[in-house]
């Protein structure tokens, strides 16, 4: 694992010492066993989240960005390493930390608010209490009016909007997104991400956020992981000292695109990796040459 | 059904709350019911109730003119004369005892079967090993049809109402197992995962995601089922009953009544429709969600 830092944040993160919601990655390596063999997903990845704190992972299709989620939310046991929580090993799935997964995941054959209320049922509360908390976070999250619909009649950025609202509604210490907005399109995607910073803010709960999308990752973010290609590995860590609360006309400003040209060469090589490798930049040349001999041959 | 319906009762894409607030007729296109109700399709309607009407009138032409062309329609009772029977058979009340003891067995047959099925398909998806235990017995009684079951039947249950009701029993226990099963093998993971990571137990898991993902399914093997059912319920009065609608038409055969023979096959058609009609309202009553499709 190289680590390079593209720059660090000189001040101290903002102190939240005794606040639970830490996460720790700990050499963490998970092997798939397939027909075909073993495959090693991810290998030796250290990353922290800090009570409080938004951190995002960038990284190519494959590198094992959902297996990490999976191991955080109890889902993967590592084969190597450990995964803790606020100290302790994670030993299965549980309330204390929200998922939103890749795919949509509402529950069809509940209404909205039944959807929201699932987990405070799960956690025995009664009928009345739990409708009257899930209205209040469907009303922050501008649903209200959607309440009693059937998820199937949704546009898919209320369908996520209504997962992250479902996963707040007990109450976690941490939120674990695994590309909650790849499917949406660019304008209600700022949108959700507005919604989502807003929320985060309010609740003060730490959140680990897996993304394709670069502009994505700086603007949300205290701190992006970049992981390499499979097995996937942290090949750097980039802090975002942008202020807070960000604007979205902060993605013209000079410091994001610094940020952003950063982000990008880096992802690129990796992207290139993860593609087989067989476009390398000699291979390009090649290519170019072979342009050029096409050009001359039709000059003649 | 539901298809004939839908494009009337199709809910709008709700957008995101900036676009011009439609809230409001949405929320009524949400009562699941209404595309069953009040949207009568009436284009279907007609055309089913022109072929129909069609259809009895060929038969009336058929027999009243005594086609024979091969097949020979010179005994067979024309819409007139059944009607006629009807009108006595209805009238004296016993051909009511018939119907009524065939819809006693199918339901005693069919809800034992679907209290044994359901939950069996279920556990089987659940657990592995039940599966691989259970499997392969049922794979081989299975393709062994209701009617071969009569003998064995008659030797196994103590009096004859036990060994039908058995067979209706067998008719439609293996459609619901296996649409369970299967319903079982198609529930999506991450709706699994979603549960466990809001805080559901393994219990509550299954209770509030593997069984309401497999409900399509099931009303699917209890559809199949009922249909099943009653073509094994026929086929065992035919064969050993003393009552029951089966019964009827045989003995009208027997008894050289031809147009009681009609009215029985009537009798059996309108029943299975009307409790396949039965179980997909039902089903419509369970599944709120899916109308809304
Ligand atoms: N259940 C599995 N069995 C075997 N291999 C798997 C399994 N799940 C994932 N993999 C492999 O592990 C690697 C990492 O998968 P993972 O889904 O974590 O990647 P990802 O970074 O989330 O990719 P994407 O950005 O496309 O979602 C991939 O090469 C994938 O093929
Ligand atoms: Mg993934």
């Amino acid at each position: 694992m190289t680590v390079v830092s593209l720059k660090r944040a000189d001040e101290p993160r903002p102190a939240v010492q005794n606040r639970l919601g830490k996460i720790e990655i700990e050499d963490f390596g998970l092997r798939y066993e397939t027909a075909n063999g073993p495959v090693d997903a991810v290998s030796g990845v250290s990353l922290t989240v800090e009570p409080g704190e938004f951190v995002s992972i960038i990284g190519p299709s494959g590198c094992g960005k959902s297996t990490m989620l999976n191991a955080l939310a109890g889902f993967l046991k590592p084969t190597s390493g450990a995964v803790l929580v606020d100290g302790r090993p994670v030993e299965g799935p549980g309330a204390d930390r929200g998922m939103i997964f890749q795919q949509y995941s509402l529950f069809p054959w509940m209404t909205v608010v039944q959807n929201v209320e699932f987990g405070l049922k799960m956690k025995g509360l009664h009928r009345s209490e739990r409708r009257r908390q899930a209205r209040t976070l469907l009303g922050l999250a501008g649903l209200s009016q959607f309440e009693n619909h059937y998820p199937d009649g949704l546009s898919g950025g209320m369908k996520q909007r209504v997962g992250i609202v479902r996963a707040l509604a007990t109450g976690p210490r941490i939120l674990l997104l695994d590309e909650p907005f790849g499917a949406l399109d660019a304008q209600t995607r700022l949108i959700m991400q507005q919604i989502l910073t807003n929320m985060w803010q309010r609740l003060k709960i730490s959140v680990l956020f897996v993304t394709h999308d670069i502009d994505e990752a700086v603007f949300l973010s205290d701190r992006v992981y970049v992981m390499t290609a499979r097995p996937g590995a942290i090949k750097a860590e980039v802090a975002v000292p942008l202020p807070r609360p960000r604007e979205h006309a902060l993605i013209m400003s000079s410091e994001f695109l610094a940020l952003r040209r950063g982000l990008m060469s880096l992802i690129r090589e990796e992207s290139l990796k993860a593609m087989g490798g067989e476009i390398n930049a000699d291979a390009l040349k090649g290519l170019a040459a072979n342009f050029d001999g096409h050009d001359i041959a039709k000059a003649l | 059904m539901a298809s004939a319906a839908a494009p009337a009762a199709a809910p709008a894409r709700p957008e995101l709350p900036q676009a011009p607030p439609v809230a409001g007729s949405a929320r009524t296109r949400r009562l699941g019911l209404r595309g069953a109700v009040s949207g009568l399709p009436v284009r279907p309607a007609l055309v089913g109730f022109v072929s129909l009407a069609l259809f009895v009138m060929a038969w009336h032409l058929l027999t009243t003119y005594r086609v024979n062309v091969y097949v020979r329609f010179a005994n067979v009772p024309s819409p007139a004369d059944v009607l006629a029977s009807a009108e006595t058979a209805f009238l004296s009340g016993t051909f009511f005892e018939h119907v009524g003891m065939s819809c006693r067995r199918i339901l005693f047959g069919f809800l034992i079967a679907a209290a044994v099925a359901v939950p069996l398909g279920l556990l089987m998806g659940r657990f592995r090993l039940l599966r691989e235990a259970v499997f392969p017995v049922s794979e081989v009684l299975r393709p062994i049809p209701a009617i071969a079951w009569v003998p064995m039947a008659i030797m196994l249950w103590p009096t004859n109402e036990q060994s039908i009701v058995f067979i209706t029993f067998l008719g439609s226990f293996f459609p619901i197992l296996l649409n369970t099963l299967h319903g079982m093998s198609t529930v999506d993971p991450v709706l699994v995962r979603a549960a466990r990571s809001l805080g559901a137990s393994e219990a509550a898991t299954f209770r509030e995601v593997y069984l309401p993902a497999t409900l399509p399914q099931i009303f699917t093997g209890l559809t199949v089922g009922m249909g099943v059912a009653w073509v094994s319920l026929i086929a065992a009065e035919m064969i050993s009953g003393q009552f029951g609608i089966g019964y009827f038409t045989w003995e009208a055969y027997s008894l050289v009544q031809y147009s009681d023979i009609a009215l029985g096959m009537i009798a059996i058609g309108v029943l299975g429709l009307a409790s396949s009609f039965a179980i997909r309202l039902i089903g419509r009553l369970a599944m709120p969600w899916s109308a809304a499709r």
